[in-house]
């Protein structure tokens, strides 16, 4: 516990560079045979396969080495992942389908860091998360639609909405202790449909038409050319979506190792001796969800101008309860644990059909069985390390 | 300046029917450790959450320090130079001995949106000198326990656990320490230790106040240089231990309730 330093030799006594390196590539490879499996054979095989690998790599050093690696050698391991990311989106190419699911899971993805600041660090359940989303995404589709904004502004601007409508709503029960802001979150997700439905300007039941996301002068609904092969209008959208969810998990990792996180952590464990050292609890709150309603609100935002047409349906109560699913099953106040909850979450359904219609049964289950047998999650959170390379003297 | 750094005057606090504290009036001089006693309920625990802001008085008015803090947030009250323990432990058992401590360095600490996202370096730097400090006062304490700033708290046993209460209150460099009940839930041996660590405090921050509330006499004896003893939320007596101790008035409440 007290030795901090790297060593020189992890799992099997490779190097935790090479380790680390060789689980990026090994995850890349199976993110896109997963994500072009057809069979429900081929799909099950592979979910089988990840389940009891991950089981039992996870017994072996593998997760020690992995953490040395990360520690370690931070840059050259974040640069693989992003190397990794790339390679799956551009190997898949012309696939229209996979890549669609690929870009579903990243902006899912962006939502649930946010929702993990809001409940994993701060201790508010947010079960809004889609409404926030969903109102990215109506702010996409009316700006388009009646302004000339550039579409990159649009994406701020589906955080700032998301931003001002969650302040509105949590500033008056943010100071009452207990489970207020909970309480309010719910009648919110809950009303957020209903209000969409019965709103004709923002297109009633039918929902509305979303125009594309454009780049310095690029349509991402145009099909780019790379080395002569024609590819799917998605990579636009998988390219920008996963810019996205790497800003999100940069600075959602930023504020966790950070002071803020700290205060954010300690508003969690304890509000009243959190006041008695100073800390401003109102404001922590304020800031935990205001920080988490943008991530919902910009990927929202992009989300609609992917699918490019939008309506209540995609922005249901149950969708929320599926994020907050994702926090949960992810762990508390664990990023890498909300990627891949994000990760399950969103493409297992669209995999195995049979599963689509019983999702949020089987999820809930999962969820279930989380809390009772493993309630720190996949991947639980570790003790804040503020810089991993920092090694102090002991 | 007075010499009194802290002062009461007519303080009272009801809750519903129970007056917690009924007109009580005290004085804590400028460096000394005042023993707060009383039996079960007497209003030891309400006085200190009055005088740091989790309630406010019903009556009365507290000074602290030349400045009427009557009322004033938790948070105000911190700023002012006041920092507590709390009867029963309240650190945040995840989180490492330094994210503890940390907690109550609060006012020092730069909490901006920006300083913490974007100026990493800066953030660092603290965060550094943050560790030097903590593991100092760590190390006041026990030079094993330096050695693990960053396991869970949770991990720790009772007496650690009050060694780190105490070090999250005296990050802060606070002028007043509220220690409520140290010696809960520990065994006499360990009770010893804690009471030489507070003393070794004291004499490392001579112009630091106490105001230490007990049940165990030895403790008292060994710790104050004036007590005060509350029966009902009122003062029944105060002077030297020597003084309370041999009060007929003092042991008849003790006695009355036990
Ligand atoms: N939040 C509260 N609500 C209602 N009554 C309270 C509250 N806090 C304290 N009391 C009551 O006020 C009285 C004084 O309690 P207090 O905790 O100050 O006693 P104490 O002297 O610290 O006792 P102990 O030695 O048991 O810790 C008790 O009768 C208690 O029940
Ligand atoms: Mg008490």
């Amino acid at each position: 516990m007290t030795d901090k330093t790297t060593p020189k030799s992890g799992w099997l006594g490779l190097p935790p560079l090479a380790v680390g390196l060789g689980a990026v590539a090994a995850t890349a490879v199976y993110g896109w045979l997963f994500l072009l499996a057809e069979s429900e054979i081929a799909v099950l095989g592979l979910v089988a396969l990840a389940a009891l690998g991950g089981w039992a790599l996870g017994r072996t050093g593998l997760p020690d080495t992995l953490d040395a690696a990360m520690r370690g050698h931070g840059r050259s391991m974040n640069g693989a992942i992003l190397l990794g990311l790339l390679a799956v989106i551009f190997l898949l190419g012309e696939e229209h389908f996979p890549l669609l699911m690929l870009t579903t899971m990243l902006l899912y993805m962006t939502v649930a860091l946010g929702l993990n600041v809001q409940f994993g660090l701060t201790g508010m359940v947010n079960f809004a998360g889609a409404a926030f989303f969903g109102m990215g995404a109506y702010t996409a589709a009316v700006l388009t639609a009646h302004s000339a904004v550039p579409p990159l502004l649009i994406l701020v601007a589906g955080g700032v909405i998301a931003a001002a409508i969650g302040f509105l709503l949590i500033v008056p029960v943010v100071r009452t202790a207990g489970h207020y802001s909970a309480v309010v979150t719910i009648a919110f997700g809950v009303l957020f449909k209903t209000f969409l439905e019965v709103n004709d300007v923002l297109g009633g039941p039918q929902g509305l038409m979303v125009g594309p996301m454009k780049l310095f002068g690029w349509d991402f609904n145009s099909s780019p050319v790379l080395l002569g092969v024609e590819m799917s209008f998605y990579v636009n959208y998988a390219l920008l979506g996963g810019g996205l969810a790497v800003l999100a998990f940069v600075l959602t990792q930023r504020l966790e190792r950070s002071w803020l996180g700290l205060t954010l952590d300690s508003v969690r464990l304890d509000e009243t001796a959190s006041a008695c050292f100073g800390l401003n609890v109102v404001r922590a709150k304020v800031l935990a969800f205001t920080f988490g309603n943008v991530l919902a609100g910009v990927a929202g935002a992009l989300y609609g101008m992917m699918i490019s047409f939008i309506a209540p349906n995609s922005f249901t109560f149950a969708d929320s309860l599926l994020m907050v699913s994702i926090v949960l099953l992810g762990g508390l106040g664990s990023l890498w644990g909300t990627a891949l909850a994000a990760a399950i979450v969103v493409l297992l359904p669209e995999k195995l059909q049979i599963l689509q219609e019983y999702r949020f049964l089987l999820f809930s289950g999962l969820v279930i069985l989380m809390l009772l047998f493993r309630p720190q999650g996949l991947l639980p959170r570790k003790v804040r390390s503020y810089f991993p390379s920092w090694r102090p003297q002991q | 300046m007075s010499d009194a750094l802290l002062e009461f005057e007519g303080l009272g606090k009801s809750f519903g029917g129970v007056r917690a504290l009924d007109g009580l009036d005290m004085r804590v001089k400028r460096g000394e450790i005042l023993g707060l006693i009383g039996p079960n309920g007497s209003g030891k625990t309400t006085s200190f959450n009055v005088v740091t802001g989790i309630y406010s008085p019903s009556q009365g008015r507290v000074r602290f320090d030349g400045q009427d803090i009557t009322g004033l947030s938790a948070r105000k009250v911190y700023e002012a130079g006041i920092a507590r323990t709390f009867q029963r432990s309240r650190l945040c058992l995840p989180l490492s001995i330094f994210d503890n401590i940390m907690i109550g360095n609060h006012a020092r600490l730069d909490n901006g949106l920006w300083f913490n996202l974007i100026r990493r370096g800066a953030l660092r730097r603290q965060v550094e000198e943050g560790y030097d400090k903590a593991r100092e006062l760590v190390a006041g304490f026990s030079r094993e326990l330096a050695g693990r700033m960053f396991e869970p708290v949770g991990a720790l046993p009772m007496i650690e656990r009050r060694r780190i209460e105490i070090c999250r209150a005296l990050v802060s460099g606070p002028k007043l320490l509220l220690l409520d009940e140290p010696s809960a839930g520990m065994t006499h041996d360990e009770t010893a230790q804690l009471m030489d660590d507070i003393l070794a405090v004291r004499d490392r921050m001579d112009d630091l106040s106490i105001i230490i509330i007990e049940h165990e006499m030895g403790v008292i004896e060994r710790l104050t240089d004036h007590c005060v003893v509350l029966s009902y939320g009122r003062k029944i007596s105060e002077g030297s231990y020597a003084q309370i101790a041999a009060d007929p008035e003092v042991q008849s409440a003790y006695l009355g309730v036990d």
